[in-house]
């Protein structure tokens, strides 16, 4: 046999039950949408049909915002002792549960299992654990002596990390005594419906979190309604744009998680094998589905020649194919869209005289699949290097000092991510001075925890996920 | 960083040899382990494990390095070396055993024309505290006896006080005395305390002329951990870039379970790809994990979970 | 004997450190409360808006890379300068704006001691809203304070001078640099204090002050793309406020308006993290 080729190490799917339809679930029960609609909910990796979704409507949008407003003065009022315990409690039931919601993230999602096992499922319920701890100590987190809960929090999240976005989202809100309406993206709602089923568990009073699936205009309808005091949102710049459109000149607040076009910068004392790990994990990580993503590798000039070599021979290592086994580095592209999106930009850089080098390893027919990709003989002024792609196609360029890589990495309308690699510390400080990123990465990337506040300048976004400063997006200031 | 380079040069003086040495590119120990765990991960299952299992036995450097050890335990050792399983012949022989220079001869005549080879540890092992005359002698002594292969060890004092070029020396010197014996280079990696301090010891022995570079005598704690195996992996692999040359690499030292063996063929594999799946690139120095191993290729025939009362204890 | 003829100011914009007429010409009467004739104020354009971005722009990194150290101590220098210039600014305030002598002196009082209050915060801001983040991994994690980078900001009419203070103090004192509307109706102590700022060691383009109505000029600012941040407590017309909300999504700009959180001007941060972004640095832990 060939032993570079693992035998198929596949996780069974036998631990998850999908019911073959969902509704929303309000008020602590699921039921049926107004619209009578329901959409197809599929396996990225294969197109099998998983489930079909309700499609909720403004009707049902009022409905989740009525059911979290009747339950906000009880939750609000609880101790917050008590609401920390709530929480602990859905942190455990979800360490309990833990490979059942990876497997179902990967199924829903078409990301490693590798990935949802080891990341996404383990920082989701770390993000419960660590906010439920200060549920009943937010007066000393700097919101004022007597910090207040806004009310009901719409929250809506993206695709990229299912649960753990929804974790990032939830566990602040009702640490501060918010209640939620919560809407998973359109391609990816199962592990939401699935946590449904812990906050029964855990026994959450009805109408705390309410759980309502559909596409872009039940987001809108939960933007609108005039009962939500405020919407987060983590999805596209463009998105986050209209919203801020439709709650301009209301009491609404907001708090956005949008796009970046990360730098990742690689000095020539870098610690170059690590460095190396940390493209790839930078860009590949997700499928390049994620929003800090180091998209953007900036290597000093006396040095690309050799990571380049270094960087190819390491991603032709990539394990690429079902999400499922356990081997699998790289699983399947969200959605059709995005495949198509992440087709139209690389075309636009081939047209553009940009030079592409591709891992060439053999893709599933069926399914939404792109071979991780990188760009050289680029420049700032190429769309590929502008815009977002959200996928895994990293692009290259040069720089020969410290000031001309800052210069290059803050060249963006983004503000989100930025990695530096060097063994220099002060060189290192300099650069996490000077870049205009809401996160950095020194020595490092893609890393993440609950406690680490996350978020983007410019038009990355605005307020922070995570830490004590994360609290900010769920609390008022009241003079006492 | 280094793109290139020229062994004569860099092994000129202690001057260049030390210009060469910081050049190299330092290792983050966080990314590092972060690297070697993610690997760990991996799950090799059925056929492939089947595969592993038995290359694992052929890489395994069969080793009994006591105080106690008798002429009984060398030819029971050499016995199993030659045929591991005695009631499965297929199952393969291991690469070679490893013993002190003394019990080589004594190995070799219960080998006899097997293709197992006698590995001999030598240079005042473990702890590499002696004269050259007197680490000279002792490999000589080795290699009079019949050993295939000479496993040294480097003076971690010297290399600790910054005395790269006599170790660089000593090792050229013991080389010299291998004649055809093969030699591999113990770094005792569990005392050189730093990633970095490992790189550059790593590097020396190959400049000056190792066919292997090996973790640990096995008489140190931390041995062959993976992240240790990991940047040695990488350094044969730049060495090989830069060389053309093939260099081997020996983790010895806490390697007991079929799941250590696994996870260290995933490091090879990803690491330097199938070329160096192969006993004369890569050896696994241990004792007890060829009984684990046995134990799990039972389990994979058979489907039912083996017990050491069916495996030799030796 | 001739009465004396006293030499009147001529009222003009404050951009990159430097008193200019607008670049369009254009002026408009000053008056006082009880509607005499006080000056002609250079009435600003879009061009004049243009021209304070781009110096407040590039005044901003430099600003921000100061020591917090040295920023609060210009910004107590601003109000060394404040106090010793306090009978000019309280006769325009009486005089002008029609305050009492009394309220006057209150209002100086209270935006003189404001400044020292920011003052004070320019090198703790991050101490006590950055600081180390406890990670599960080796990882030192910190998260420091840094300036949300060019703000615009639209003053208001009432109590002209201290609004001006409290609006402008908590953006510069992080590092920020500002582009204000002054009060149309009230702009004289707005020209004031772009002299104090002009004569303290406040750094040209830190400071840039547009005389003019800012229904004519807002919308430059909230629509232009080097603009990261517009204050319009200033406006009290909530069409208005909505409209350059809208605009100002544009780039994605945090707003503060009436609307939206604690918009008051009491000596309390919150104004002043508005107008900041949380960084945070991750760096292994290892030997």
């Amino acid at each position: 046999m060939d032993l570079h080729d693992y035998a198929a190490a596949t996780e069974s799917t036998n631990i998850v039950t999908i019911q073959s339809r969902y509704g929303l679930y309000i008020d602590g029960e699921f039921c049926e949408p107004a619209s009578k609609k329901y959409f197809d909910t599929i396996n990225p990796a294969t197109e099998d049909v998983l489930s079909q979704i309700a499609d909720a409507n403004e009707n049902d949008v009022d409905r989740a915002v009525k059911a979290a407003s009747r339950a906000f003065p009880a939750w609000a009022s609880l101790p917050g002792s008590e609401r920390a315990k709530y929480l602990y409690r859905i942190a455990r039931i979800l360490q309990e549960r833990a490979r059942e919601f990876a497997v179902l993230e990967t199924m829903n999602n078409g990301k490693p299992i590798r990935e949802t096992r080891d990341f996404d499922i383990p920082i989701s319920v770390a993000h419960f654990f660590y906010h439920a701890g200060w549920a009943d100590k937010l007066e000393y987190a700097g919101y004022g002596s007597h910090p207040q809960p806004l009310g009901v929090v719409g929250q809506i999240i993206p695709w990229n990390f299912p649960m753990m976005m929804l974790a990032w989202k939830i566990a602040p809100a009702l640490a501060c005594g918010n209640t939620v309406v919560l809407k998973p993206a359109e391609t990816t709602p199962l592990s939401a419906l699935l946590f449904a089923d812990v906050l029964e568990q855990a026994g959450l009073p009805p109408g705390v979190v309410n759980i309502i699936t559909g596409a872009g205009s039940t987001g809108s309808a939960l933007v609108e309604h005039p009962d939500v005091a405020k919407i987060a949102f983590t999805g596209s710049t463009n998105v986050g744009k209209s919203i801020m459109q439709s709650l301009a000149g209301t009491a609404k607040r907001l708090t956005l998680e949008l796009g970046g076009k990360g730098a990742n910068i690689i000095f020539d004392d870098a610690p170059i094998d690590q460095a190396i790990e940390g493209i790839v994990n930078g860009i590949y990580f997700n499928q390049g589905h994620v929003c800090c993503a180091g998209s953007r590798l900036l290597v000093q000039e006396n040095i690309v020649d050799e990571v380049l070599i270094r960087l190819q021979t390491r991603m032709s290592t990539l394990r690429i194919g079902n999400p499922l086994d356990k081997n699998t580095d790289i699983g399947a592209i969200n959605s059709r869209a995005q495949l198509t999106r992440i087709q139209e930009l690389v075309n636009a850089g081939v047209s553009e005289g940009a030079e592409i080098w591709k891992c060439t390893s053999e893709l599933p027919i069926k399914g939404f699949w792109f071979a991780p990709s990188y760009f050289t003989n680029v420049t700032d002024a190429h769309r590929i290097v502008r815009e977002e792609i959200f996928g895994p196609v990293l692009t290259i360029q040069t720089f020969r000092t410290p000031k001309e890589a800052v210069e290059k990495a803050n060249n963006t309308p983004y503000g989100l991510s930025a990695g530096i690699w060097s063994e220099k510390t002060s060189k290192i400080h300099f650069m996490a001075t000077h870049l205009k990123a809401g996160v950095v990465w020194a020595n490092t990337f893609n890393k993440f925890d609950p406690a680490s506040p996350f978020g983007g300048y410019r038009e990355s976004g605005f307020g922070r996920e995570g830490g004590r400063t994360g609290l900010g997006a769920y609390l008022k200031e009241v003079a006492s | 960083m280094i793109t290139g380079f020229d062994v004569a040069e860099v092994t000129r003086s202690d001057e260049s040899l030390r210009k060469f040495l910081d050049s190299l590119p330092n290792i983050d120990k966080v990314g590092l382990e972060a690297r070697a765990a993610t690997l760990a991960s991996r799950s090799i299952k059925t056929t492939s494990k089947q595969a592993f299992i038995d290359l694992a036995i052929r890489m395994i450097d069969l080793t009994t390095l006591e105080g106690m050890d008798t002429p009984e335990k060398i030819h029971t050792l050499c016995a199993k070396a030659m045929h591991p399983d005695p009631f499965d012949l297929a199952v393969p022989s291991v690469a070679a055993v490893c013993v002190y220079p003394d019990l080589v001869s004594l190995a070799k005549t219960h080998l006899r024309d097997s293709p197992v080879q006698v590995a001999s540890v030598a240079t005042a092992f473990p702890s590499g505290r002696s004269s050259l005359a007197i680490k000279l002698s002792d490999t000589k002594l080795a290699v009079e006896h019949g050993a295939d292969e000479i496993d040294m060890v480097i003076d971690r004092g010297a290399f600790l006080a910054g005395h790269y070029y006599s170790i660089l020396e000593e090792i050229v010197e013991v080389k010299g005395a291998c004649g055809p014996a093969h030699l591999k280079v113990i770094l005792e990696t569990g005392e050189l305390q730093t990633y970095d301090n490992i790189k550059k010891a790593s590097w020396i022995a190959m400049l000056a002329g190792a066919d292997f570079i090996k973790t640990s005598t096995g008489k140190v704690n931390p041995a062959a951990t993976l992240p240790v195996v990991l940047e040695m992996l990488y350094a044969v692999r730049d060495w090989y870039r830069f060389t053309g040359e093939v260099i081997g690499m020996k983790p010895a030292g806490g390697i007991r379970s079929s799941k250590d063996a696994l996870k260290l063929l995933v490091l090879v594999n990803e690491t330097l790809g199938t070329a160096w799946l192969d006993p004369n690139r890569f050896r696994i120095g241990a004792s007890t994990l060829l009984n684990d191993l046995l134990m799990q290729r039972h389990k994979l025939l058979n489907g039912n979970y083996s017990s050491s009362r069916y495996v030799t204890i030796d | 004997m001739n009465e004396r003829i006293d030499v009147k100011k001529t009222l003009k914009l404050y951009i990159n450190g430097a008193f200019v007429r607008s670049e369009s010409g254009r002026s408009y009467e000053v008056k006082t409360s009880t509607g005499e004739f006080y000056a002609n104020a250079a009435l600003g354009s879009r061009k004049d808006v243009r021209d304070a971005v781009k110096a407040a722009r590039d005044a901003q990194e430099s600003w921000q890379q100061l020591t917090a150290y040295n920023r609060g101590q210009i910004l107590y220098r601003l109000a060394e300068l404040c106090e010793t210039r306090r009978h000019q600014l309280e006769t325009e305030l009486s005089e002008i704006e029609g305050l009492s002598p009394a309220n006057a002196k209150r209002e100086i009082d209270t935006a003189i001691d404001r400044l020292v209050w920011y003052a004070g915060w320019a090198d703790k801001i991050s101490s006590v809203y950055g600081g180390h983040n406890q990670v599960a991994a080796p990882f030192f994690n910190f998260s420091v304070i840094e300036p949300t980078g060019v703000i615009g900001i639209v003053s208001e009419s009432s109590s002209s001078f201290l609004s001006l203070i409290s609006q402008v103090a908590p953006a510069i004192t992080t590092g920020n640099t500002a582009v204000v509307i002054a009060s149309q109706l009230n702009p004289v102590s707005a020209i004031t204090f772009a002299e104090i700022a002009a004569t303290s060691d406040v750094p040209a383009g830190v400071v840039n002050i547009v005389t003019g109505d800012y229904h004519e000029l807002a919308s430059w600012i909230a629509e232009h793309l080097d603009v990261d941040g517009i204050d319009l407590t200033g406006i009290r017309e909530p069409e208005i406020t909505k409209k350059l909300s809208q605009l100002a999504s544009v780039n994605v700009k945090r707003v503060l308006s009436h609307h939206i959180g604690n918009t008051n001007y009491a000596n309390e941060p919150s104004r002043m993290k508005f107008w900041t972004e949380t960084k945070t640095v991750w760096h292994p832990i290892g030997s």
